[in-house]
């Protein structure tokens, strides 16, 4: 039964391998991503049903026993986090399939996608540090060619800075490696935490937290997001949509991670320093999200404000929060992938990114305009929808542990997140409607429909927070209990 | 021994760092692949150098070189290969679809 949690990496591994032959078949590939990604979605909720039966599941390859050889564990979180990432990949191949276009197809854009959730699913199920920069990798040579896929002007420009950035943030992260290793003598995370806890955190391990800190930061955005809004906003909607909702949640997995197994010792000084570069991430994604012109640009402001939000919920570091804050990651997986659609299928219709180039869409596409209002609510939090209870948790969190300024900076960028996405809306979908009927576009089904299938999930996961409860807090319980990973690992 | 690698990563951090931070494409992904080096350097010296022996068991010798981060900065050297030659790729496509190699006119969105 243990082997089941190896699946969610291997299977896209070898779909990817085989329809890598299936040049010229597109059907082939297609379905082929599709099946194996709902294949993917049954595993996850099985892995997730048996973590509430029988706790954490891990299994040692070749059946070398925990500290020394690689393992994989799922807990609730990366069951959760494993699950979402499936469901939203293969609504993002749904969208890709009428919309990416013959070229991209026929050039291996389906096995680079299963590439990526391999990648993914390998980040948030391994339970060895070293095993997780070598998924990272996985996952990131696959978004280095999904994003230069095409190979448009403005896309290999972009490219650059993104790869640069990453290739010297993954050297970064192997120099923390080396250092952890150097100086704990393993590499086992829940080996690495108890000799952590035995030997005190001390000032040189430390150092190495803080090391890693700025590796996540650099892949999850916090902070260090300076290359996010231009690398985001140039590939094609539907790959712009996965690396929107999968690429920094995995950096954000890593953060928790490791500043709630490893380095939870000295939070006064790593906890603060979170602290503090979620609050300006939530101000500066603020500021981007408000100054610009462009519907690209202002969505992908709009994951910079998330991952600071998210983060938040990390820098306060009680169960609440944490609670609050996982909810809140599910929850944003499913909406910026939604909102990342939307945008991009505005963007097909009208053929202009300009927000005082388009006007009164929603006489033309009024299915789309009431798609992107819940999307706008989902996002800001109101009740019924799945942003809501993120947002009352990670808020009361915050209020039992008094951290009043994160408090006002994540609900402020509500506000925020609100007026820069009715801006949007007004000014595209509101106004003298501007396309006449026989010159529009015509939106076809198959285009709007991976949109409509998330907007129903986001109602779902707000009417239904009260059934994936169990698994969240589950989830938070071992975030904030790290003996409980631990003994699932080394029993004795 | 591990003294001298250090020092040896250092300098490549330095070499590496100048070249990152200049404008010309091919010299920053020669910085890229230059810090990759100094990292693995550093891994090595992290593992130890006081083994008498290569980890294969023997009866002349009673201790052993550590293999663990031989085994990583092999599996590190694969992967630094495959993400050099994509960037090389990469920096070869960009150079002909705009006929420059000076990172200060690839300046990306706003620009275009």
């Amino acid at each position: 039964m243990n082997n089941l949690i190896v699946l969610p990496m291997v299977l896209p591994l070898l779909t990817g391998v085989f329809i890598v032959f299936f040049k010229s078949y597109i059907q082939v590939q297609r379905w082929g991503t599709f099946i194996l990604l709902l294949v993917n979605v049954g595993i996850s909720v099985i892995i997730l049903r048996q973590i509430q039966i029988d706790g954490i599941i891990s299994i040692d390859f070749g059946g070398w026993a925990a500290p020394f050889g690689i393992l994989f564990v799922a807990d609730s979180f990366a069951a959760l986090l494993v699950l979402t990432t499936n469901i939203v990949s293969a609504i993002c191949v749904l969208y890709a399939m009428p919309t990416i276009g013959k070229r991209r197809e026929t050039f291996y854009f389906y096995p680079f996608v299963n590439f990526l959730v391999a990648g993914v699913n390998g980040s948030f199920l391994t339970g060895d540090i070293f095993n997780l920069f070598v998924t990272f990798e996985v996952m990131l040579l696959a978004s280095y060619a999904l994003i230069t896929l095409g190979g448009t002007r403005l896309q290999l420009k972009e490219s650059l800075k993104y790869i640069a950035i990453n290739v010297v943030s993954s050297s970064l992260f192997l120099i923390a490696i080396a250092y952890l290793y150097g100086t704990l003598g393993t590499l086992n995370m829940a080996h690495l935490s108890m000799r952590i806890a035995e030997s005190g955190q001390t000032p040189l391990l430390t150092v190495i937290s803080l090391l890693f800190l700025i590796v996540f930061s650099l892949k999850s955005g916090l902070l260090l997001y300076q290359w996010l809004p231009g690398s985001y906003s140039t590939p094609p909607t539907a790959i712009a949509a996965l690396f929107g909702a999968l690429l920094t949640k995995v950096g954000i997995y890593a953060l928790f991670r490791t500043f709630t197994l490893l380095f939870y010792h000295e939070q006064q000084i790593t906890h603060t320093l979170i602290a503090i570069m979620a609050g300006v991430t939530l101000i500066g994604g603020c500021i981007g999200a408000i100054a610009y012109n462009n519907i690209r640009q202002i969505v992908a402001y709009n994951v910079v404000i998330a991952v600071g939000f998210i983060l938040v919920g990390l820098a306060i570091m009680n169960t609440t929060a944490i609670e609050g804050a996982i909810y809140y990651l599910v929850h944003d997986m499913i909406v910026k992938a939604l909102l990342f659609l939307l945008a991009g299928t505005m963007i097909y219709l009208t053929k202009s990114e300009k927000l005082d180039e388009m006007s009164g869409l929603i006489r033309n596409y009024p299915s789309l305009g009431w798609m992107f209002f819940i999307t706008v609510l989902s996002l800001t939090g109101i009740p019924p929808l799945s942003g809501f209870i993120g947002k009352v948790l990670l808020g009361q969190g915050a209020i039992v542990a008094e951290s009043y300024i994160l408090l006002l900076l994540s609900f402020m960028s509500g506000f925020v997140v609100l007026y820069s996405l009715l801006r949007i809306f007004m000014s595209c979908f509101w106004g003298e409607t501007i396309i006449s009927e026989e010159e529009e576009t015509p939106l076809s089904k198959k285009v709007i429909f991976p949109s409509a299938i998330l907007v129903v999930l986001t109602f779902a996961l707000g009417f239904g927070a009260e059934s994936i409860a169990p698994y969240v807090q589950d989830a938070a319980y071992t975030l904030t209990n790290p003996s409980v990973y631990i003994n699932a690992i080394l029993p004795d | 021994m591990e003294t001298v690698i250090i020092i040896v990563a250092g300098v490549l951090v330095t070499v590496a760092t100048y070249l990152l931070l200049s404008k010309n494409l091919i010299r920053v992904i020669l910085g890229t692949a230059i810090l990759t080096h100094a990292v693995h350097l550093l891994l090595m010296a992290m593992g130890g150098f006081k083994g008498e022996s290569v980890p294969i068991i023997s009866d002349k010798h009673t201790t052993y070189v550590d293999a663990l981060p031989q085994a990583l900065i092999l599996t590190s050297i694969v992967i630094s290969f495959a993400v050099t030659a994509f960037f090389l790729v990469l920096a070869y496509q960009v150079y002909k679809r705009t006929n420059t190699d000076d990172l200060s006119k690839l300046r990306g969105y706003r620009h275009e």
